[in-house]
């Protein structure tokens, strides 16, 4: 037997080998948990649940709103106006929500005339601050995903739009953006999912979102891997329902391509 | 332009740190990642369920609770499988290392299905071509697969390494000085948030800037010899 | 593409496999490292204040090799149980709550809760209704906070408590509850200024002591000598002049 048929058995024994050793670590693991003060705890993170997704569902709306025209700016052919959105999108796909989280609450709280205007209301209290940085993060990048999509509509339908005399704002409703929005459906669904995730920083600035709550709870229990766990599993949940969710909605937008095959 | 009351030395030890991370996270994450998606297309069930496992749970948690959970939770494991080894005492892993591992298993989770959808990208008849030359099923896939699947994966890999270069942010939250750590310091030493989160913000960016350079030059050597073709 | 990877692959086990193996003369310390003037981090990322000092004293003192570990707050406790290192000497206040989970030594200084807030502005605690007050997550102030206080005010809870004094100074909050020493040393510092304690200091039979895992009883005993011996000797005496100008023993 020559070693390059040999390989792929040995990849295989070593493969199950570890597979083994890490599921028999993580049954060991999980079997020497308190289950008891996950249970105990359940009401509280439950509602930290609950601004997770009061937050997510809320920055995701208006992100979309901040993204269509900013997408068009952007796919625009004068500089002038593609120029600051593309700036924009740079921004704030190039650092870390931490960072623009941070910066938004404790930066700008120490900056006089805005502690003076009239948005230091707004600015005062840390949700609004989570919602300013997680909308202007996630139009960002929905902005950035439709931009992809305009650019990916067929030339055929936008000639075909043009050929029968369509002004450019009908076209732009009638034909561009719906087709967009279709293309673009999977990647927005992952920026929505990676919205979930990371709404888990707001619990850096006094929010108790889940993973606030979580850390709260831990500060009384002193037990990060079940609290941790639990919070986990929560997430896991909201992730997966809403995947399946837009699975549903992706299959229904897209059923006129599917019907023809 | 920027007062960084004497924590100029810390943010640029902060920043290397956050290289290094990214870097050893991306070396982690790319093993892993092809691993997966090996797993994934193979004929073998439990190879299939382990990979959609690894990346469906991998991929529905936030990253800060990975970096937390593999923190807090590995010391446990590890000390019991170390005194099954005949080890009796105790391991732990360093944040460094506890984060790069955490963020070299999101990194691959989401790596797995852009290898996935690379090695399917590979044209099957080259890969019967191979196959009738009398190559092995190893064989075929070093010289025939995955050269090809580098070319094909390198913007989604790209894109995920950017993801992931900002991700290294979270580890501060085990305590490793990296980059945001280093200007939490010294924003509080200080009492100048803002200043310290813009200078932050900006080398982030300066990162960023460095990382899609790197990119357009890697993707033009990936794709020699093929854009003639197209043309 | 592969030597890149190899390179990668030794850029990490070189910069960090680091699988500490514990032996029995040496001492990891757990401390935060955001609570001046007790531990903080200099411009050269290196751990300072009273607690490091105590710490340093108390080492000499055992002849034990120490080395000082950082840890956030949030995870001081877990890190001890997870054996990231064997003491905390972090300002940690003795507990009956945190007796359930650690251990703890006598203590090595004693404290009490007092609030803060913006001098002249007439704030009392019975006046603090419906206002917003701060404190440190997971720390006595802030479980007095949500325990006896949560109906009437609203309550913020902050990672670090440098980062509840930010939210204080930029109006977030109206009042921050914490140590009475470690609110003393804002209110010197110059972002403290324009502000002043309000009410009467409580909790006044406050000890800090120096938290070990459950049953290493060794460890706690020696500790206990330790800072018996710093005491008798005068090198506590003269540590506590660096920082405050009255004994907080």
């Amino acid at each position: 037997m020559d070693w390059e048929t040999l390989i792929p058995r040995i990849a295989k024994g070593v493969f199950y080998g570890v597979a083994l050793l890490l599921a028999a670590g993580i049954v060991y693991g999980l079997t020497r948990l308190d289950y008891g003060v996950m249970v105990a705890y359940l009401d509280d993170l439950g509602r930290g649940a609950l601004l997770t997704v009061e937050l997510v569902a809320i920055s995701v709306a208006v992100g979309f709103c901040i993204a269509v025209p900013t997408a068009l700016l952007r796919a625009s052919p004068r500089w002038w106006l593609s120029w600051p959105a593309y700036a924009y999108i740079f921004t704030f796909r190039g650092t870390p929500l931490l960072v623009q989280i941070f910066l938004v609450y404790y930066g700008l709280a120490q900056v006089d005339w805005v502690k003076d205007s009239f948005l230091w209301p707004y600015l005062r209290e840390a949700y609004w601050c989570a919602l300013i940085a997680f909308t202007l993060n996630t139009a960002a990048y929905t902005a950035e995903i439709f931009r992809g999509a305009i650019q990916a509509v067929p030339a055929g339908e936008i000639e075909a739009a043009k050929a029968i005399g369509m002004s450019k704002a009908l076209m732009l409703r009638r034909v561009v953006l719906p087709r967009a929005f279709r293309i673009c459906l999977p990647a927005y669904g992952n920026e929505i999912i990676l919205m979930i995730k990371g709404s888990a920083l707001a619990s850096t600035i006094t929010l108790l979102d889940l993973t606030g709550m979580a850390r709260t709870v831990i500060a009384r229990t002193y037990m990060p891997v079940e609290i941790f766990l639990a919070a986990g599993v929560i997430y896991f949940l909201l992730t997966f329902v809403f995947t399946r969710v837009f699975q549903r909605i992706e299959h229904r937008a897209n059923r006129y391509l599917t019907a023809a095959r | 332009m920027f007062d960084l009351h004497g924590f100029g030395g810390q943010m640029a030890l902060g920043a290397l740190m956050t290289v290094q991370l990214a870097l050893g996270a991306l070396a982690v994450g790319l093993v892993l990642g092809l691993m997966g998606a090996v797993a994934k297309l193979s004929r073998d069930r439990l190879a299939r369920a382990v990979g959609r496992g690894y990346t469906t749970i991998v991929r529905g948690i936030p990253e800060l609770l990975v970096v937390l959970v593999i923190y807090f939770g590995s010391s446990g494991i590890l000390t019991t499988v170390a005194g099954w080894l005949g080890h009796d005492e105790f391991v732990e892993l360093s944040p460094y290392v506890a984060g790069i591992i955490a963020l070299g298993l999101t990194f691959g989770a989401y790596a797995t299905e852009v290898f996935r959808g690379a090695i399917l990208a590979v044209p099957i008849g080259q890969i019967e071509a191979a196959r009738a030359y009398g190559m092995g099923p190893w064989l075929t896939f070093r010289r025939i697969v995955l050269p090809q699947v580098w070319r094909i994966a390198l913007p989604g890999l790209a894109n995920l390494f950017l993801v992931l270069l900002k991700d290294t942010s979270l580890i501060s939250a085990i305590g490793l000085n990296e980059l945001l750590r280093a200007s939490y310091i010294g924003a509080q030493s200080s009492k100048d948030a803002f200043t310290f989160y813009t200078v932050a913000a900006l080398i982030y960016l300066a990162m960023t800037v460095v990382a899609e350079w790197g990119r357009a030059r890697l993707e033009k050597w990936s794709r020699r010899g093929i854009a003639r073709a197209r043309a | 593409m592969k030597r890149l990877i190899a390179a990668l692959a030794a850029v990490t086990v070189a910069a960090g496999l680091t699988v500490a193996a514990q032996a029995a003369d040496k001492i990891r310390i757990g401390t935060e490292g955001a609570y001046p003037p007790f531990n903080q981090i200099d411009k050269d990322g290196k751990v300072v204040g009273f607690d490091i000092d105590i710490a340093n004293a108390l080492c000499a003192q055992m002849k034990a090799e120490c080395t000082i570990v950082t840890q956030d707050w949030d995870g001081i406790i877990p890190g001890l149980l997870a054996r990231k290192y064997d003491a905390i000497i972090a300002s940690m206040s003795i507990t009956d709550e945190r007796k359930k989970a650690v251990d703890f030594t006598e203590r090595y200084y004693s404290n009490s809760l007092r609030y803060i807030g913006k001098k002249g502005a007439g704030l009392t605690v019975e006046g603090l209704k419906g206002k917003a007050v701060g404190a440190q997550r997971g720390t006595i102030a802030a479980l007095y906070l949500q325990d006896k206080m949560a109906s009437t005010v609203s309550v913020k809870l902050y990672d670090t408590q440098e980062n509840a004094y930010l939210d204080l100074a930029s109006g977030r909050l109206d009042a921050v509850l914490g140590d009475m020493l470690v609110n003393y040393e804002w209110l010197n510092s110059d972002a403290g200024q324009g502000f002043d304690f309000f009410g009467d200091a409580f909790n006044r039979n406050d000890e800090i002591g120096i938290a070990v895992r459950k049953g290493e009883d060794d460890l706690r005993m020696k500790f206990n000598a330790a800072i018996k011996a710093i005491v008798a000797d005068g090198t506590y005496a003269k540590i506590n002049a660096k920082y405050f100008p009255f004994s907080i023993y």
